[in-house]
């Protein structure tokens, strides 16, 4: 948008109160629940003391642990990769040199996707969104000088997750850390990728039956791994509402648990692994609630429903996002107060692990200076604000406890009607949640659009920009990385590379998991296109009807 | 209603390259749709071949190109040239995403005619292909 252009509904006379487009006053939380003038008592239904309950026990609506922050800070995980592995690794070591306390990496398209470098698809798009990586080797010179016993990675990949998995343990090999000691999370959430952000490899049943098997792998061999973070993130990220965000990942996530006990494994062997992912965006005390009724509905339902005994597969954990769809590209210092109050909420909403949005990131990946800022503003509320001093800090707020009930009670009904169209997997096939997420990414344009819902600078407010400077992604980091994949293919041992992809291929036929031959494969250099192209030999591709 | 227009504007919505961001082309499609015009969205995850061959076969007014992702200097050109190679000149091309301003004209100058970063009001964007695809028709 050109500078200064109109705005969509200019108020002619300012007030004080906020205006809504077509002149009745509104108050409603961002996804349309409307809020009444005050909250007391009566607005606490039920038994109040067994569902707020108190921290770090059943059922969790005050927080997964009971001293929380007091006991252990949430990890400061700020999203990283761009460029090459080198690039990337240098702002690894940036970050955890200026106090970050664990790694999360991003990955290009082409990765997340499952192409090589060198694929014709891949054209421009290397080391542009993410780090570029191909092989086993890639991988290593990613995490070089950074001790995988020590620090705990996160791994935003999906499709392909199995085989970046096999690259991190193989990575731990040969720096001599055993797949039990490695800490850190795979996302592996392929529903959300056909729910809302589009990266996939293989159709969903067999993209399922990767993330079973990555399940079952981690359970037995890797105790301190999180084999799949559910994530709500991109579903918000997409247009869906809060309550949304809320309903299709928590079905996401009871669908991987129906998943992992239908290979036969133990509820309690496996749920205190799984993890989540939430987006944290800007209407306050909505997300707030939001974490609080995520805890209290994964509790009731895997206890109730799934039949767990231990408290730790209850203990819904959670790493925030501030959302990135919040960003504007207009005045982009105001980002960072935006971050600053989408954080707290996440840090009132008792979140194990935050990353804070960089204030450029509307423009382009973030600069040194941004992400520095970023990481600044949860280092300040850690330790300048006290708002950790105490667990849940807003539980018993008459509005937070309604707010958290209204939440609770709005995925119930998405829940029921996800059920009716057979669970998650066919309403995804009858494109029930991408219709639901549209219908409300549209609906919030056009409060925009109307001026219902203000965006400071954007639809009120504006003024004459500034630029700031951004990163800038060379484009011949491309060329290096395909030279650099093709020496690899060069050496490699050939007949080894060919026999451990007949392998992986006779065992996708099966039901055989596939970390193992993966994991051979991997050692081979094969890379993450070879092995992906492989399996769609098998698995075959998906494509979506798109609805909009 | 307006009379004027005996012909319905159309348009191809579409999301190049491997950004599965569609938040954004969806929106702008629907918006486009609503406005009474012809949409036609390719989905996502398209080469430029595909788009300037939807484009024809559809006999498009204008193509909107929707990228996040950061490849819009290696993909645009490519379309631009792909629409050049095969003599069509009567189709607006537009691009949506995040832009940096310094690209912005640099992308202008390979033919495009409009370009929208985030924020841009859907109601500008429906006005701008309208006008100018009217305006060519003169």
């Amino acid at each position: 948008m050109e500078p200064n252009s109109t705005p969509a509904s200019p108020p002619a006379a300012e007030s004080e109160n906020r205006e809504s487009g077509g002149g009745e006053l509104r108050f409603e939380t961002m996804s349309g629940v409307p809020i009444r003038a005050a909250y007391g008592p009566e607005d606490v239904t039920g038994d109040a003391e067994a569902k707020i309950g108190e921290p770090g026990r059943y059922p969790f609506t005050r927080g997964p642990y009971e001293s929380m922050y007091r006991g252990r800070n949430w990890t400061m995980r700020q999203f990283a990769g761009f460029g090459t592995v080198e690039e990337t690794n240098e702002r690894f070591h940036y970050l955890l040199d200026h106090g970050q306390t664990g790694l999360s990496t991003a990955f290009d398209m082409p990765t997340l996707m499952g192409y090589d470098s060198d694929h014709p698809r891949s054209l421009g798009e290397v080391g542009r969104e993410g780090v570029a990586v191909d092989t086993l080797d890639d991988m290593e010179r990613l995490f070089q000088g950074i001790p995988l016993g020590e620090v705990s990675t996160s791994m935003t990949i999906n499709a392909p997750a199995a085989i970046l998995l096999a690259f991190y343990v193989l990575v731990g090999e040969r720096q001599g850390v055993s797949p039990e000691r490695l800490s850190g999370t795979i996302q592996t959430d392929i529903l959300k990728e056909y729910i809302a952000q589009k990266e996939w490899c293989f159709p969903v049943e067999p993209a399922m039956r990767l993330v079973t098997d990555m399940i079952e792998y981690s359970t037995r061999e890797m105790p301190r791994w999180h084999p799949v973070s559910i994530s709500g993130y991109h579903i918000r990220e997409a247009g869906a509402t809060a309550a949304q965000e809320l309903a299709f990942t928590l079905k996401d996530g009871f669908t991987y648990v129906e998943r992992a006990i239908e290979r036969g494994l133990d509820v309690d062997s496996f749920a205190p692994r799984l993890s989540f992912f939430f987006n944290a965006h800007i209407d306050f005390f909505e997300e707030i609630a939001k974490y609080r009724a995520a805890r209290r509905i994964w509790a009731r339902e895997l206890r109730e429903t799934y039949g767990a005994e231990r408290p730790e597969s209850m203990r819904l954990r959670f790493h925030t996002q501030t959302a990135g769809v919040s960003l504007t590209a207009q005045q982009p210092l105001n980002n960072i107060v935006r971050t600053a109050l989408e954080a707290l909420a996440g840090v009132l909403g008792g979140t194990q692990s935050l990353h804070t949005n960089s204030f450029d990131e509307a423009l382009a990946l973030p600069t040194e200076e941004a992400v520095r800022v970023a990481l600044r503003t949860q280092q300040i509320i850690s330790h300048e604000t006290g708002v950790t001093n105490t667990p849940d800090p807003l539980g018993g707020s008459y509005f937070v406890e309604a707010l958290t009930d209204e939440l609770e009670a709005e995925a119930y009904r998405y829940f029921d009607r996800i059920d009716e169209l057979g669970g998650m997997v066919e309403a995804i096939r009858k494109n029930y949640p991408q219709r639901e997420i549209a219908e409300s990414a549209f609906e919030f344009q056009r409060k925009l659009d109307s001026g219902e819902f203000t965006i400071v600078g954007v639809n009120r407010y504006q003024s004459e920009e500034e630029e700031v400077p951004l990163l800038h992604i060379d484009p011949a980091l491309e060329t290096k990385q395909v030279e650099r994949l093709a020496a690899t293919r060069a050496v490699r041992d050939s007949a080894a590379v060919e026999s451990s992809l007949a392998e992986l291929k006779r065992a996708a036929g099966t039901d055989q998991n596939l970390m193992y031959p993966i994991l051979d494969a991997a050692r081979e250099q094969v890379t993450v296109g070879e092995m992906v192209a492989t399996l769609q030999e098998v698995f075959g591709t998906y494509t979506e009807t798109p609805v909009f | 209603m307006v009379a004027a227009a005996a012909h319905k504007i159309r348009v191809v919505v579409a999301k190049p390259g491997l950004d599965g961001h569609d938040r954004g082309a969806k929106i702008i499609a629907r918006a486009l749709r609503d406005a009474g015009m012809e949409v036609i969205y390719t989905g996502l995850h398209q080469t430029p071949e595909e788009i300037v061959e939807t484009a024809i076969q559809e006999d498009a007014d204008a193509i909107g190109v929707s990228i996040l992702s950061g490849a819009h200097m290696t993909l645009v050109p490519k379309i631009s040239e792909l629409l050049a190679e095969q003599g069509v000149d009567d189709v607006l091309l537009t691009v949506g995403g995040t832009i940096p301003t310094r690209d912005i004209e640099a992308l202008k100058e390979m033919g495009v005619t409009g370009v929208f970063t985030p924020g841009a009001p859907t109601g500008e964007i429906v006005e701008f292909i309208r006008t100018r695809v009217n305006r060519r028709e003169l």
